[in-house]
């Protein structure tokens, strides 16, 4: 009989896709997209941790509080896409090494 | 008698009023285009007056409202009070910038008061759902306006940065956030404090998840105030938006943030200071000492300022690493300060144009003495102030944050402290040689916009008033320090 799931197990999980959503953002040399997909992924993980407290708790605040990113996760990733197009409207690209204007 | 909800709305009527102004500005601005994005801008001015008055005449008000997620307090208006100041010069300063740099879209007024409302609800949070709320208010209204010049490389690639490190930023806030609340089984600042306070009564080490969260949660705010080691954003972000959009990033958003990194720390998190004091001592070193070295070597004057801000941070930092009520209000004072100091600079850095055109390097201040003697006697007493030299605002602001961290038992600290502003002052009087003693190269225009002029005259004046007369802003940040500390 395996041991059943229980918080640390969330957390875990919930820590793993934190680390690679910032490690995402930061060894990716390739495309500003999968910087967005890895911004989404912390804000998962973090709703992964609210919830699985929340239960864990039996308090319901840290649901509330998952809805309320889960919200603020939408609105962000459409301002990051709508940023993202007019820069390649200007430099014709969204590598990210070519995002070098500005250096010093 | 008036209802629970009524007397909730009552407290909140600035935020409600600015939340009004911004949602009506939309709507005119949508139907009458762009021919009227001049006239909003004084529209998002006189709102933000209104709301800073409101504030004034019920500056003592102690309440909690919205079943604790707000909170009115002293503290809370006294920094309100700060970004409303500092959002409203910002935007007298960008009208003429709009009218110039084909910058007059209706949205950039709605969306620098959709930043300020952030700004002010997030000093006013008492919980970190509010917080949140507030903070990422702010943050997606700036990412868009950094990026507001749909034509500029330069101002979309601010943009771009600015939101991958401010959303960066904000997912590590929400991770410390989701481990305090996990350990300490509530959102709520004043739930917070009490598990604090019984830990530290029974003298209990606090749980390692709450450390983390505490760690992970100052990290997020560091990035906003835009702290060493999390300042990468900062000079790019200055450098690429346009100058009246970073005259708006370098005063209000600060001082919110500020305000909420010292909410935090000193109201809940404050019996956990043994924990936090290092990591703070240990940030507002890298800042101080960053911002002076890094600075020296900058050609352009909005890099140069990216960097000033880093190390003033810094000292503002110290104050905070001291963590005693008197400290506080030095912390205060200093912000006070540092908000005047930067929109005066800004003020006449948007003032710097060759036959119409914008100019940012330091060589074209060149001999600026011999041709426009008043602007560089202004900028000198700015730059006097900023590097911190007696008897400026600026020397008084640096002496009561260093006085408050050597009666903490400091020492270090403030030795750092000052030998870091002893170099920053290179660069700063560097400046001031540029513009009396140097030759004059082609001369920069003489035109300026009257409520520029005005800026500048009065924030140069304020560096000199505020010494001989520092009462209210003391008084002031006396009484909010009082009622941080819930006396």
């Amino acid at each position: 009989m395996p041991e059943a799931i229980g918080l640390s197990h969330y957390l875990v999980v919930a820590a793993i896709l934190f680390t690679l959503g910032i490690f995402g953002i930061f060894l990716n040399r390739k495309n500003v997209i999968v910087i967005l997909m890895s911004i989404e992924l912390m804000l998962l993980a973090v709703n992964i941790n609210l919830v699985a407290f929340s239960t864990h708790l039996g308090d319901l605040v840290g649901q509330v509080f998952a809805m309320f990113i889960l919200t603020v996760a939408a609105a962000e990733a459409a301002i990051g896409l709508a940023i993202l197009v007019v820069y390649f409207r200007n430099r014709r690209s969204i590598a990210v090494e070519d995002i070098n204007m500005m250096k010093g | 008698m008036t209802t629970q909800i009524g007397n909730d709305l009552l407290l909140a009527l600035p935020e409600i009023v600015l939340a009004l102004a911004a949602l009506s500005l939309l709507l005119t601005g949508t139907f009458f285009g762009r021919a009227k994005a001049g006239s909003l801008l004084w529209i998002c001015v006189v709102a933000i007056a209104f709301a800073a008055l409101y504030i004034v005449f019920t500056f003592s008000t102690r309440e909690i409202a919205f079943n604790g997620l707000f909170v009115v307090e002293p503290f809370g208006n006294f920094m309100k009070l700060l970004v409303l100041l500092g959002a409203g010069l910002a935007m007298v300063l960008s009208y003429d910038f709009m009218q110039r740099e084909r910058m007059a879209l209706f949205e950039f007024p709605v969306l620098l008061l959709l930043a300020t409302l952030g700004m002010v609800l997030m000093v006013s949070s008492n919980d970190l759902i509010s917080l949140y709320m507030g903070l990422e208010l702010q943050s997606l209204a700036l990412y868009v306006v950094a990026a507001i010049r749909r034509d500029s490389l330069k101002s979309s690639e601010a943009g771009l940065k600015y939101f991958v490190l401010g959303a960066l930023s904000s997912g590590m806030l929400l991770y410390g956030a989701s481990m305090i609340y996990g350990f300490a089984g509530t959102t709520s600042f004043n739930g917070l404090g009490q598990v604090f306070t019984q830990m530290s009564a029974m003298g209990e080490m606090p749980e390692l998840g709450l450390i983390v969260g505490l760690v992970f949660l100052l990290a997020g705010l560091c990035f906003k105030i835009s702290a060493v080691p999390f300042h990468m954003w900062t000079p790019d972000v200055y450098e690429g938006a346009p100058t009246a959009v970073t005259a708006f990033f370098a005063a209000a958003p600060k001082v919110a943030a500020f305000a909420l990194l010292m909410r935090v720390l000193l109201d809940p998190f404050i019996g956990l200071l043994v924990q936090w004091q290092q990591i703070i001592v240990a940030v507002s070193i890298l800042s101080m000492v960053l911002g002076a070295f890094a600075a020296i070597g900058q050609a352009n004057i909005k890099r140069l300022m990216a960097y000033s801000s880093i190390g003033h941070v810094g000292y503002a930092l110290v104050g905070l690493a001291a963590g005693t009520e008197d400290a506080a209000v030095s912390v205060m004072v200093y912000l006070a300060i540092y908000l005047v100091m930067t929109l005066g600079t800004f003020a006449c850095i948007l003032t710097m144009r060759r036959d119409g055109r914008l100019v940012e390097g330091i060589d074209d201040l060149r001999g600026l003495f011999s041709t426009q003697p008043m602007l560089a006697v202004a900028l000198s007493i700015l730059m006097f102030s900023l590097a911190g030299i007696p008897p400026l605002a600026g020397f008084i602001a640096k002496l009561y944050v260093f006085e408050a961290a050597v009666r903490a038992g400091l020492y270090t600290l403030t030795v750092i402290g000052v030998l870091s502003s002893a170099v920053a002052a290179f660069y700063y009087l560097r400046i001031v040689k540029l513009m009396w003693f140097d030759e004059a190269g082609s001369p920069l225009d003489k035109k300026m916009p009257r409520e520029v002029g005005l800026v500048i005259a009065t924030t140069s004046l304020a560096m000199v008033v505020l010494v001989a007369i520092p009462d209210p802003l003391t008084s002031g940040a006396a009484a909010a320090a009082a009622s941080l500390f819930g006396k």
